[in-house]
């Protein structure tokens, strides 16, 4: 849990620890982007390269398929996009601004 | 015993003098006296003359200065009594009692000392002694045997279980019997 | 009574730490280091430990340790000296800051420059603002005495903090002196079984330490921390009586030697302690009023309570073993007159003393006494700081 910033001193846990485990997810990074990542799931062939490597764990999986992009987390560095070994003319994963609603440029 | 006894041992590093200070106050202690030892550390090079001191008292003793008016002096190394920058007798009471590793008698102790016929001088042959025993110059525990010959202030036996108490410590057997066999020869030949 | 032995400051405190029986011991196994980690080492090669002893490449990897294994869990020491205290200086507030009770005997010695190993206490007065109970002794036994409660005002729950425990170095650190120890059993039961708060290995409930911690919540952890600090007094206090109650020694926040009905009085710390001790009894068989107060608990300060205990004495003397070099006095001057600000008092002057081990004699002591009983019966102060035994 995030400690709430109207807290003082007296109500928050010494020396800055961070007693609860895994509270990371409630930071959302996802306000971070410029670009997104942005997934065609026809064009996927599931390799899952992009889940090994995104360095925020933002890409979804369910029973061993990609399904989507956790935006709330996503930072946009773009590694899956450059990581995805799908062909140019097939992109399972292309980068688009981020205001952009779709992946068609 | 006098209420609190102050004790100056001059040596050169590595003789052993503040092993002798150590064992002394630790006897003292056992004896059910209270005691300090403490060493002056200088420059810790083999050779190099430094002190050691001892109080040895009947009461609690607080004061943590350096002993400045030694009733007794014990000299580990004659060559000291002469060297640049020791005095063997700086604040010594014109009574204190000295006591001399040396080959030479007292009589010619007391002039190189310089110190007048109210002084007890004592000379004993510690280096001869430790060389014959162990093989190598360290005086540190015949000294002992000629400092509770001469002034009578522990009891004797007391003293050898605690050398062989400390020395244990460090050594194995052979050298801890060979150091108190110095000790007892010190004791039978100090003079005055 | 239990049988007197002869004991160095720094076979004192090993005992100590032997009875204590810390999980881990990391420490840099040479000089500034003191015989205090060598004897213990030895006792972790003996087997009369359980200890995890550390060697370290430097101090500050010493303190880095000693912190990791803290977090982590462990019942964690080390020890140190003059510069190996300096090296250590960054991960010495790190360790306050993170609120892990270790405890650190520290023998003091001149932080030097020109080079001196001899004994002053401008080691540890620089780390007065660091964060950690520091605790001066007089002697081996006090040293030892203090060892064994630290480890328990460390670890209360309410306390949380590191502490450093003091004793001058040479003068007790090498010196031999008679002194007690208390059995094995009594030590082991008094410490008890270290609980940590929040332990890394604790692997079911995992935790975080020493995140960074910006603007937003920084500023209220210093707040907890100065608060930590106030409140550790009266814990002091409760495991030194406790204490009290299985070696029949007492100790309070400082002590107070013929100071009920002192018009004289010197305030000093450590070993020279003992000597002034001898000078006031001297003083007193001729009739003056002399007397002295001697800090024990440096941090946290005892403000109110040495108000209270000197507003009696027309002229007191602040001895430090140390200077500040702030063109004003010494750390322990300015720290009482502070606490006299606006009470009741006589003067107080200050003398700065016994740097780099300069002997402190009797005489020395008594001529502090000397210049007291003038400023007592003039009212007048000739020196507000006197740099004492100096050559001049």
């Amino acid at each position: 849990m995030i400690p709430d910033k109207n807290k003082g001193w007296k109500d928050v846990p010494k020396a800055g620890r961070i007693l609860d485990p895994g509270s990371a997810i409630e930071y959302e990074t996802g306000g971070w982007r410029t670009y997104k990542p942005v997934h065609t799931k026809e064009n996927c062939i599931n390799c899952l390269f992009c889940w090994i490597y995104c360095p925020d764990c933002a890409i979804e999986v369910k029973d061993g398929k990609m399904v989507g992009i956790d935006y709330a987390h996503c930072k946009g560095c773009g590694i899956c996009v450059k990581e995805c070994p799908t062909k140019p003319e097939k992109r399972a994963l292309v980068m688009v601004k981020e205001d952009e609603e779709t992946g068609k440029e | 015993m006098a209420k609190l006894v102050e004790i100056r041992w001059h040596g050169r590093a590595g003789q052993g003098a503040k092993t002798a200070a150590l064992t002394l106050a630790e006897a003292a202690i056992e004896s059910n006296k209270y005691a300090q030892a403490f060493p002056e550390y200088g420059p810790e090079r083999m050779g190099a003359p430094m002190q050691a001191f001892n109080r040895i008292s009947d009461e609690g003793i607080t004061v943590h200065s350096n002993v400045q008016n030694p009733s007794i002096v014990l000299i580990l190394d004659q060559s000291l009594i002469v060297a640049k920058n020791v005095s063997v007798t700086g604040g010594v009471p014109e009574d204190g009692t000295y006591i001399v590793n040396t080959h030479l008698p007292a009589s010619v102790m007391r002039k190189k000392l310089g110190v007048g016929a109210n002084a007890k001088v004592y000379t004993v042959d510690a280096t001869q002694i430790s060389i014959d025993a162990l093989g190598k110059n360290i005086p540190n525990t015949p000294m002992i045997g000629a400092l509770i010959k001469t002034t009578g202030l522990l009891d004797w036996d007391l003293v050898i279980q605690e050398t062989r108490n400390k020395l244990g410590k460090k050594f194995n057997k052979s050298i801890v019997d060979k150091n108190v066999l110095a000790m007892q020869k010190a004791y039978e030949e100090v003079r005055s | 009574m239990t049988k007197m032995i002869g004991m160095t400051g720094n076979e004192a405190v090993a005992e100590a730490m032997r009875q204590i029986n810390p999980d881990v011991v990391a420490a840099y196994p040479i000089t500034p280091q003191t015989e205090i980690v060598q004897i213990y080492s030895s006792f972790v090669s003996n087997g009369q430990v359980d200890t995890e002893m550390v060697t370290v490449e430097s101090e500050h990897s010493a303190m880095s340790a000693t912190v990791g294994a803290s977090s982590a869990g462990a019942r964690a020491m080390t020890a140190t000296s003059a510069n190996g205290l300096a090296l250590m200086w960054e991960i010495v507030y790190i360790c306050a800051s993170m609120r892990l009770p270790v405890v650190m005997p520290v023998v003091n010695r001149a932080l030097s420059g020109p080079i001196n190993i001899h004994n002053d206490h401008s080691d540890t007065m620089g780390a007065r603002d660091s964060g950690w109970i520091q605790i001066f002794s007089e002697n081996a036994q006090e040293a030892y005495d203090n060892t064994v409660m630290a480890t328990r005002i460390s670890e209360n729950k309410n306390v949380l903090l590191p502490t450093m425990v003091m004793m001058d170095g040479f003068i007790i650190s090498h010196a031999m002196e008679a002194m007690t120890t208390l059995p094995d059993d009594v030590v082991k039961k008094f410490v008890g079984n270290y609980k940590p708060e929040n332990p890394l290995l604790d692997i079911a409930n995992p935790v975080t330490i020493g995140p960074l911690d910006l603007f937003d919540w920084y500023f209220e952890h210093k707040r907890q921390q100065a608060q930590v600090m106030i409140d550790a007094k009266s814990t002091i206090l409760k495991v030194s009586r406790e204490f009290g109650k299985i070696s029949g020694r007492n100790y309070g926040l400082f002590e107070e030697y013929m100071l009920d009905d002192a018009e004289i009085a010197i305030i000093v710390i450590g070993s020279t302690a003992g000597t002034a001790k001898k000078v006031i009894k001297d003083l007193r068989a001729n009739g003056i009023k002399a007397g002295m107060l001697k800090i024990r608990v440096f941090r946290p300060f005892p403000a109110t309570e040495i108000v209270k205990a000197i507003k009696g004495a027309k002229a007191i003397a602040v001895m430090d073993k140390s200077d500040s070099y702030d063109a004003v006095g010494g750390p322990v001057y300015k720290d009482v007159r502070s606490a006299m600000y606006g009470k009741r008092g006589g003067k107080i002057v200050n003398y700065i003393y016994g740097l780099g081990g300069r002997d402190v004699t009797e005489q020395n002591i008594h001529s502090v006494f000397e210049d007291l009983k003038t400023i007592a019966d003039t009212g007048k102060v000739a020196n507000q700081v006197t740099y004492l035994g100096v050559r001049e």
